[in-house]
């Protein structure tokens, strides 16, 4: 391929319009947006779920996703008008010299197949290099990325190797054509902070190398503002702004786009300690594990104070949700106790009165399979209520209309709906209205708001903020956003491998010294300043960041 | 028939089966509510034909005695009379009236049926949930006690039980329900599994909430759509295997009208270019089509496929 010296844009698109069938009815998703990408450049598409990032960035590869189509505009890639070419042309684009990273490399890779024979499908099919080529590029671009072990790495086969180096290996793949133009939807949402570094910096990297274009896809502005030259928002398929991201950051001119930048200052103030109180949950020295031989969780303690909001820190797999499933007794832990005001709970849940299962309620992560599809608003929320107050009839009605004007929503409007009815804010709303239905003392939070938009999530922060005052309830919170625990926390849990590494008061945790692990932690959280992956990967090495640095802890 | 006649009459009913399915579902949107009515307007032309079928066959079972110009087993002229007034659709081998026998014959076969296939739900699933929800060891017994009364080829099993328990009613609804109920419990179990994972199962449980609770009104909405569906098929195996059975003579008794006992009662007529037993045999044929046209709609619902 010979390089273009021309100064037009390698890819153009214009006024493009993309409607989608939902409930047998055309829906605008992208209402006339345009973009200009040149070589060498990265655009970051910013927007809430729904904004139509993904929908525009499949677009910029002539594509559509079934049951949408594009029905006004223009795309142009290298001079080729994108939306006027036949299968076998865009067969020769697709892959070859345009390509696509999906948000979870784990379900985009064919469990059945090794790397090495994923990545070398497109350069044979191509007939851009041959077999033994493709596997000595592989294994170049493998060295580059900072897999482990280059030369072995692609004879493994998907489930072998870690979310990060999956990331990476399909980044790796997306390069095997060595493509003009490549699509990142989101490649580093689904992983941990200290894996996503080390996909950063290698997507950086190869991008500058190659002189690749790429659109960047994300929700999160930090990590955007590494990536990303310019930086273009979307909302409910409108262009909000775009500017170069140094301006962007600086001086953001629409409100849509400032809202946005404001939501990672929201922290509410520090809850005065109230340590002489007795504790209203405390763990002391629980081992337990699913297995009998082998311990997820050893030597766990710590305890939650009335309207002390605890946050429990870590990677997956740090022992975080099996401590949860500890205190409400679906787990039963080998050895320890958990009380609540001082008396020891039963270790199974079963085992409990019902005024013991009361007083201990859980929030979950995904909303969409907390709440029962099938059953209404009103009965979701009524139960616990039902059950636990033994309310019935109007008052348990007027409870119901209570509860939801607590959550701020309006009862004669979401009363009789299905969970399915609702946004995805809302029915955490509704998960969290069934825990307070139960009037407990404490609630476990399960990454509330992981799932969630950063405006969306601000929302449910300040609610569950406000129940706390008004309620009197403990928390404790499970997540690994450090910005959340920065905004709602007052006291934090770090844990690593199931033990609790470090423990205290927001504010100390939050200063240095720290344990090398929280460190790490607290490093690898992207911050908004553009500079920042620099200076990190300067002061800590490549070599020093991600999976590499936690081994070298052990 | 020649061929020629075939390729004509042919396209005929089929254009005039879904013409008929289409006006049934115009009549059917404009006297129902607009939920049901949108639900309504996404069915195929087959499954409108399918739900027509249906009613059809519900309305000559419930109604039988008004419709029926005689009684199943009243012998009132000579055998093999040809297709005249007053016997319409001529006389069977003992000189009963085919076309009361066949109306009786939809209340007979197809109540019994539906009967079977209910009991067969409502053990299978309740067993099948249960098993899922409880898993371990009484997973494990449920399972491997299923697996055994699966391996028995069905017919033959069926055949040996109804030789050991006699050939009355009662006995035939409850060897083929028990039979069937292991196909029910396979699935109701398969798809409970997905379920009980599920973080509101376990807010459920945490909540101290009873099994009965639990199954009743956590797990059976959530699987109603692949039971349903299930519903739909079983209904005709469980038609077909009462319909064998009586052919063999096991299944139903005379005089009870029934219409596998029909066709091998009228068999013979076959012989002399008659098609009268053929009739019996094509009701169970058009009944298994509109029952299946119906559930293929209702599976696709359920997938959410979109096209």
């Amino acid at each position: 391929m010979s390089k273009k010296t021309n100064t037009a844009p390698l890819l153009n698109m214009r006024n493009v319009h993309i409607k989608g069938l939902s409930d047998e009815k055309w829906v605008d998703i992208i209402n006339g947006v345009g973009l200009d990408l040149n070589r060498g450049e990265v655009l970051g598409l910013i927007g809430e779920s729904g904004a139509g990032k993904s929908t525009l960035g499949l677009a910029a590869m002539g594509f559509c996703r079934d049951g949408c189509k594009i029905t006004d505009g223009a795309i142009e890639f290298d001079g080729l008008d994108l939306l006027n070419q036949n299968r076998q042309q865009m067969r020769q684009l697709r892959g070859r010299r345009i390509a696509y990273v999906a948000q979870s490399a784990a379900a985009s890779f064919n469990p059945a197949h090794r790397l090495i024979d994923q990545f070398c499908e497109a350069p044979l099919k191509h007939a851009v290099m041959g077999r033994a080529e493709a596997e000595n590029y592989a294994t170049s671009l493998y060295e580059r990325m900072n897999l482990p072990d280059p030369d072995e790495f692609g004879l493994r086969y998907p489930h072998e190797v870690s979310g990060g180096q999956l990331q990476r290996a399909m980044t790796a793949m997306a390069l095997s054509c060595r493509p003009d133009l490549i699509i990142f939807d989101e490649p580093t949402t689904a992983l941990d902070v200290t894996t996503q570094i080390e996909v950063l910096a290698a997507i950086r990297d190869i991008v500058k190398q190659f002189n690749t274009a790429a659109i960047y896809i994300s929700h999160d502005l930090a990590v955007v503002a590494q990536m990303a030259d310019t930086i273009k928002v979307l909302l409910k398929g409108d262009e909000v702004e775009q500017a170069t991201t140094v301006k962007m950051l600086k001086s953001p001119v629409e409100d849509y786009t400032k809202s946005l930048w404001a939501v990672r200052k929201y922290a509410r103030a520090e809850q005065q300690p109230v340590a002489s109180l007795q504790p209203v949950i405390e763990i002391s020295n629980v081992t337990a594990g699913y297995s009998p031989r082998q311990d997820i969780l050893e030597n766990v303690s710590f305890v939650i104070h009335k309207r002390r909001t605890v946050a429990v820190v870590g990677e997956s797999g740090s022992g975080k949700s099996t401590t949860a499933r500890v205190i409400t007794g679906l787990l039963k832990p080998r050895i320890g106790t958990v009380r609540f005001n001082g008396t020891p709970l039963p270790a199974g849940y079963q085992d409990r009165n019902r005024d013991q299962l009361r007083h201990v309620q859980m929030i979950y992560q995904m909303a969409d399979t907390a709440l029962n599809p099938k059953l209404r608003i009103r009965d979701l929320i009524a139960r616990p209520a039902a059950m636990y107050l033994g309310l019935s009839g109007k008052a348990l009605n007027e409870r119901v209309r209570d509860l939801l004007r607590m959550i701020e929503m309006e009862p004669d409007q979401y009363i009789d709906r299905l969970p399915s009815e609702l946004s995805g804010g809302q029915k955490q709303r509704i998960g969290i209205a069934r825990a307070i239905a139960a009037e407990p003392g404490f609630i476990i939070c399960d990454e509330v708001t992981s799932a969630l938009d950063q405006l969306v999530a601000e929302g449910i922060l300040k609610l569950l903020d406000r129940l706390q005052s008004e309620l009197d309830l403990s928390y404790m919170f499970i997540t690994h956003d450090l910005a959340t625990v920065r905004a709602i926390a007052d006291e934090v849990v770090v844990m690593k491998d199931g033990l609790v590494v470090e423990h205290g008061p927001k504010s100390e945790m939050f200063v240095p010294p720290h344990h090398p692990y929280t460190e790490l932690l607290l490093g690898s959280v992207p911050e908004m300043d553009p500079k920042w992956l620099d200076r990190l990967l300067e002061s800590r090495g490549v070599d020093n960041i991600g999976d590499a640095a936690i081994a070298r802890m052990k | 028939m020649s061929l020629f006649s075939v390729m004509i009459w042919l396209p005929v009913a089929v254009i005039s089966c879904l013409a008929a399915g289409w006006l049934f579902q115009q009549a059917l949107i404009l006297s129902v509510n607009e939920t049901t009515a949108k639900f309504l307007r996404t069915a195929p032309l087959t499954a409108s034909f399918g739900l027509l079928t249906i009613i059809l066959y519900i309305t000559f079972a419930v109604f039988a005695p008004l419709i029926a110009p005689y009684q199943q087993y009243e012998i009132l002229a000579g055998a093999f009379e040809p297709w005249a007034y007053p016997y319409l659709l001529g006389t069977d081998n003992l000189g009963r009236d085919v076309l009361s026998r066949l109306v009786y014959g939809a209340r007979n076969t197809v109540g019994i049926a539906f009967l079977i296939t209910a009991l067969a739900f409502v053990v299978g699933t309740v067993l099948g949930i249960y098993s899922a929800l409880r898993g371990g060891l009484v997973d494990q017994l449920f399972g491997r006690f299923i697996d055994v009364l699966m391996a028995i080829p069905t017919l033959i099993f069926s055949l040996l039980m109804l030789t050991i328990f006699g050939t009355s009613v009662l006995s035939l609804v409850l060897v083929i329900a028990t039979i069937d109920s292991t196909r029910v419990f396979r699935i109701a179990r398969a798809v409970a599994l997905n379920i009980v994972v599920l973080d509101y199962i376990e807010a459920a449980k945490l909540r101290g909430e009873s099994t009965t609770y639990l199954i009743v009104r956590e797990i059976l909405p959530n699987a109603m759509a692949p039971l349903a569906a299930e519903f739909g098929l079983r209904f005709c195996f469980v038609f077909l295997t009462i319909s064998s059975l009586s052919f063999l003579g096991l299944g139903l008794q005379p005089p009870l009208a029934d219409w596998g006992s029909m066709v091998r009662d009228n068999a013979e007529l076959i012989s002399f270019g008659d098609v009268t037993p053929l009739i019996p045999a094509g009701c169970i044929a058009v009944l298994t089509i509109a029952v299946n046209f119906v559930v293929d709609w209702l599976l696709h619902r359920a997938s959410g496929l979109k096209d």
